[in-house]
């Protein structure tokens, strides 16, 4: 297609805690400066910056973009803040993919930083505005009302059980007990605290959503000739791909995330990958509710519709089963801060692929893997796939 | 590079770390308003929901009947052809049982909010509303529900002037 390779070549990230001492823009810096420290490289290196951050009304900083930039290092320098709600995390390497990819830059930093509890008291309800004004908002819908609208159409259709779903969240909990970062790890985590959590959103309870949270993740991406020189384990970037659907939810059937499966069908072919579920060997899809990860399973094609809670409860996905799925905790258990936690995905592939994920290194030696997020109204899926063979 | 760093940044904060001012922080409360225009679509929607009516739009080629109404198909990308009016009842396509406000505030009583499939849309068609008068233990995806009305002189056009949807006989 004409378009350069591109390898991730450095990442960082900060822990992910509820209310982080820093600013946002502390959290941005760290991450940013470990991503570069980490490939040896410094800002004179670095020809343009792509930063994602969520609403603006969290931090209540408008032009959130601008605000972080210095500590995106970005001054004086090309700079672009990309912003598709819970999708942005993985939106803004694609942003730095296409940037290195069409040949204007070498070297792209990609920043993405969320700080949740600066919105008192109670960061949800900033989430109000997110709504249509006019039909919606006068209903005063609370953001996790519409998940668990999702939820249980998603339930009815396959005829699922809470029990089913709850699986994950254990899973993905336990997996985070070994991430360093994590706000939300938990070695002896089981079904029944799950099941036993305060009701939110019926079928939505507490222990099946991830936390608000503070945090910063960067990735460095390099040019073919640059990432050759920089490191002898660059990890390509493969495959991407995006899609949205309408803003009109209530338009469609919320039971199947068919903007997952175009967005993953567009990836899959720019990596030249036919089968999936085969060549797929690590997966991080976008969990922050626990039937999410199925959802984005069975959208990313790497589950029949409805089978991904049979391959959770066969242990197909625990980080030893045969297609390990968010090894590194996930949203759940690593945290959420929004855009961070989906480059936190795209970063745990990278270290999988380099075989630097410590304790929580899948075996196999896997060579392809995927990161995926989700959001807006619900409505869009951004997809990245990686690789350590050229 | 995870497991080459043993030390990661980030200092956690706890809520006695605010509630005793043992870290410094300033507030904000903004008075932010605004006047939304409802537009030409959902003006006439706004304004039928007023006389007690459900509207919707209509693309012949698309062959669909939409709600919320829009005054353009988003899918053949032209001016939508009618307006049809549809019935005040519909098909429960999804609910939730809810403890939570839009702020995180718990109440006692839940709320249940739904996706109604408006009958007289085409299929799949629904809107967000909640529902009334039905324990939370009946409710069904798939069953019957219609508008409860509010009384014609407290309408003021707007999505409201359903108080909610009750369960049909």
């Amino acid at each position: 297609m004409g378009m350069r390779k591109v390898a991730v070549v450095g990442a960082g990230m900060t822990r992910f805690v509820r209310r982080a001492q820093e600013t946002g823009r502390e959290l941005a810096y760290e991450a940013s400066k470990m991503a570069l420290d980490s490939c040896e490289l410094t800002l004179d290196d670095v020809d343009g910056v792509a930063l994602g951050t969520a609403p603006d009304s969290f931090d209540g900083v408008h032009m959130k973009g601008e605000y972080l930039s210095d500590a995106a290092g970005a001054w004086r320098k090309p700079f672009l803040r990309c912003y598709v709600g819970g999708g942005t995390g993985v939106f803004a390497p694609i942003q730095g993919w296409y940037h290195v990819a069409s040949g204007l830059f070498d070297v792209c930093l990609v920043v993405c930083e969320e700080k949740m509890s600066s919105c008192q008291p109670h960061p949800q309800g900033a989430f109000l505005t997110i709504f249509d004004h006019t039909t919606e908002r006068a209903l005063e819908p609370n953001l996790l009302w519409i998940f668990a609208l999702e939820m249980n159409r998603y339930m009815h259709m396959h005829g699922l059980q809470k029990k089913d779903i709850a699986l994950v969240s254990v899973k993905n909990k336990r997996n985070a007990a070994d991430h360093p970062c994590a706000l939300l790890g938990n070695p002896d985590i089981t079904v029944e605290d799950i099941l036993n959590s305060e009701v939110l959103a019926w079928p939505v309870q507490r222990l099946d959503v991830s936390p608000v949270s503070d945090g910063a993740v960067a990735l460095v991406l390099a040019s073919e000739n640059v990432a050759k020189r920089i490191t002898d384990v660059p990890v390509w970037i493969k495959g991407v791909g995006w899609s949205l659907d309408t803003a009109y939810w209530t338009n469609r059937d919320l039971y199947y995330p068919k903007y997952v499966e175009y967005a993953a069908r567009m990836a899959y072919e720019m990596a030249g990958i036919r089968e999936p579920r085969k060549e797929i060997h690590v997966v991080e899809p976008y969990d922050p509710f626990d039937y999410k990860e199925l959802h984005h399973l069975e959208g990313l094609l790497l589950a029949d519709k409805g089978d991904a809670p049979r391959l959770t409860a066969e242990g197909v996905t625990a980080r030893t089963g045969n297609m390990p799925v968010c090894p590194s905790g996930g949203l759940l258990g690593v945290g959420n801060p929004i855009a961070a936690a989906g480059l936190m995905k795209v970063a745990e592939i990278f270290w999988q692929l380099r075989g630097e994920a410590g304790k929580r290194q899948v075996p196999g030696k896997p060579i392809t893997g995927l990161a995926q997020a989700w959001g807006d109204l619900m409505q869009v899926g951004t997809v990245v796939i990686l690789g350590i063979h050229g | 590079m995870t497991s080459k760093i043993k030390e990661f940044p980030g200092v956690a904060l706890s809520s006695s770390d605010f509630e005793e001012k043992k870290v410094l922080f300033t507030e904000w409360a903004p008075n932010a308003q605004y006047a939304w225009d409802a537009g030409i679509a959902i003006g006439r929607y706004l304004a039928e929901l007023k006389q007690g009516r459900i509207i919707g739009t209509r693309c012949d080629r698309c062959r669909r009947t939409v709600v919320p109404p829009r005054n353009f198909c988003e899918w053949c990308f032209r001016p939508m052809d009618e307006w049809v009016y549809l019935e005040d009842h519909g098909v429960v396509n999804t609910y939730s049982v809810t403890y939570v406000r839009w702020d995180m505030v718990r109440v006692k009583e839940p709320i249940i909010p739904a996706v109604i499939e408006i009958a007289g849309a085409s299929k799949g068609m629904g809107i967000m509303h909640l529902l009334g008068e039905v324990k939370p233990d009946d409710v069904k995806i798939g069953m019957r529900v219609k508008a409860v009305w509010k009384p014609p002189e407290e309408r003021s056009g707007a999505i409201t002037d359903i108080q909610y949807f009750k369960p049909m006989e």
